[in-house]
């Protein structure tokens, strides 16, 4: 689920997927996991830098790759620093970097479908040609271009991001506006001298928030993933900020070596995230489309 | 559409490089200061004083004959360096995109054929899989298969034909994982969703054998939802063979790519980003034109949003 970003696509077809898994999800269990590695995370990324029991950039060469011992649960990474505390502090650019994009591209994307919808024709085909040249962009090949072109960074790789994933967004929400645009009560609205800001923002708006809400988690998941990715290639967080991307990209050559552990934990804290965005998201948009029908 | 997706992408890249905070005097000389007149060479050459919409016609048309300038950190032409590493990414996404369409679409379908064991475990592999981004699926299957089994290289690109393939195992395996599972869930999902359709039962209550059944009513119609995912996730991964080239060490046009941002390598980035660009476009034309044919009601230019 790493890139090119067929979140469209996948949300139309998976949404009329039997569910995930029948007795999972009948007690819930998934979604339960899930909500707490999310709640997790996020304590972790606002309270990481307290958390941490050490501190997460005190090199210690004599330590580079030394197991886990009493004190320090998973060991040391490539230059002796405590890898718990790299992963508690590293949370935060992980989880703000994806939030970011997330927001950016929701507003914009959600934005411009209303007003192709609001309007139609000519503003409508003109934002539809507009994202369909956008849509000729992976999201990763505009990062890089953007870290080229404004040097590497986080700031450059999300508004990229932002950009890439905006397409996505605007086409799902476009015909979700239109069928909302289609209401007899927008026509009543109307009627009664309402303006077309305040119908859009008071009404239009919030009856699409489930849809929104839904398509905001699952993109939360897929932001992560290509942060992660440019911080791996090394144009994203800069080392020696911790951040799970860069963590994996410094302890590849642990690997070899037969020191997997601090990129590994690095890997299975992305994919446990997002693993829970995934399934949050599926569900949300299930009862997004459940309470349309 | 395509041309002009195509033209504003290669505007949108140009203008990008363009705007780049640098004098391009500076990179050429590498940072010395020159003599005036060689200056005003440097800038008769590069165009460096024509307006802005100029530079990029030049830089377009020069492009479009296959010269896409010249590489400042390596002083050659890059056309020359993208040229001897393309087979590399060409394999690479190539072998990948077999993978993903044999084993995630034949997973798929017995998953869908086959209510079971098989059908749970496949939706819960899959769920996992699909969410496992192409640097970690490369970390972990470098520790399994090259470090722990010492079955495939780690790292780089091989020579001859067989040992190349050995090379690139592993890598299109890392770069397939994640788009294998998303195919192979819809494909279960949509094979799934014809199977219960009225025509399918009406078909099977005639007594149409299963073997037909299955070929004619079901995979027909599935067909055309598992070609969309198809075609979007292979053409993603054009973009992220990158991070899977840098993870192993490939020497392909992806892992040159960040090499060239990170050291500002301008007409690399230029070049390379316009090839991606392109191919990743092309890619998405194929796969509407194949919906053509798939389905006749899809009339070539009206794809449906």
């Amino acid at each position: 689920m790493s890139t090119g970003l067929p979140v469209a696509a996948i949300e139309s077809i998976e949404a009329r997927q039997p569910p995930l898994l029948p007795g999972v999800r009948a007690t819930g269990l998934a979604g339960i996991v899930s909500a707490a590695i999310i709640a997790a995370a996020t304590f972790a990324a606002i309270f990481g830098p307290l958390l941490a029991p050490y501190d997460p950039n005190l090199p210690n060469l004599s330590l580079a790759w030394v197991g886990p011992t009493g004190g320090h649960l998973l060991g040391f990474d490539v230059q002796g620093r405590d890898v718990l505390s790299r992963l508690l502090v590293g949370a935060q650019t992980s989880m703000l970097g994806p939030l970011v994009v997330v927001i950016v591209s929701m507003i914009t994307g959600s934005l411009l479908a209303v007003v192709a919808a609001w309007r139609r024709g000519a503003a409508d085909a003109a934002i539809s040609s507009g994202l369909d040249i956008l849509f000729a962009f992976p999201g990763i090949l505009l990062a890089v271009l953007a870290t080229a072109v404004f040097g590497a960074g986080l700031t450059a790789a999300a508004i990229a991001l932002s950009i890439a994933y905006m397409p996505y967004v605007a086409r799902v929400l476009r015909s979700a506006a239109f069928r909302e645009r289609s209401q007899p009560y927008v026509a009543a609205l109307e009627v009664q001298g309402a303006s077309a800001t305040s119908i859009c923002f008071r009404h239009l708006i919030p009856n699409m928030t489930p849809l929104i809400v839904a398509q905001a988690t699952i993109l939360f998941g897929y932001a992560m993933v290509d942060l992660a990715a440019i911080s791996f290639l090394g144009l994203g967080v800069q080392p020696p900020r911790a951040d799970w991307g860069v963590m994996i990209s410094e302890n590849q050559t642990g690997i070899p070596q037969g020191y997997p552990l601090p990129a590994l934990a690095a890997g299975v804290c992305i994919v446990a995230v997002v693993i829970a965005f995934n399934v949050l998201g599926e569900r949300l948009f299930e009862q997004a489309q459940a309470a349309r029908t | 559409m395509l041309l002009a997706s195509l033209l504003v992408a290669s505007f949108v890249i140009f203008a990008a490089t363009y705007l780049a905070p640098g004098n391009p005097i500076a990179a050429l000389s590498g940072g010395r200061s020159l003599p005036p007149s060689s200056l005003r060479i440097l800038e008769q050459r590069y165009h460096l004083n024509a307006p802005f919409f100029a530079q990029y016609w030049y830089w377009l048309s020069n492009a479009l004959h296959g010269n896409l300038g010249i590489s400042i950190t390596l002083r050659e032409n890059v056309s020359t360096l993208i040229a001897s590493r393309i087979w590399t990414t060409a394999g690479l996404v190539l072998y990948a995109s077999v993978l993903i369409l044999v084993f995630g679409i034949g997973l798929g379908l017995a998953a869908g054929l086959r209510p079971g064991v098989l059908d749970t475990s496949t939706v819960v592999v899959t769920a996992i899989s699909a969410a496992i981004p192409a640097f970690v699926a490369a970390i972990v299957l470098i520790l399994l298969f090259a470090v722990r089994l010492g079955w495939f290289p780690a790292i780089g690109n091989g020579t001859g034909l067989v040992d190349n393939i050995r090379h690139l195992t592993l890598p299109a395996l890392a770069l397939a994982i994640s788009s294998l599972a998303i195919v192979a869930r819809i494909t279960r999902a949509s094979v799934r969703e014809e199977g219960e359709r009225e025509h399918v039962q009406t078909a099977a209550s005639r007594g149409i054998p299963g073997r037909q059944l299955i070929r004619r009513h079901v995979l027909r119609n599935a067909a055309i939802p598992i070609t969309t995912i198809a075609g979007i996730t292979i053409a993603s991964l054009i973009a992220v063979a990158a991070v899977v080239e840098t993870a192993f060490g490939l020497n392909g046009l992806g892992a040159y790519l960040v090499q060239a941002a990170q050291s500002k390598d301008l007409a690399v980035v230029q070049g390379i980003s316009l090839l991606l660009v392109a191919a990743f476009v092309i890619v998405n034309l194929l796969v509407d034109m194949l919906y053509a044919v798939l389905d006749p009601r899809v009339s070539l230019g009206s794809r449906a949003t």
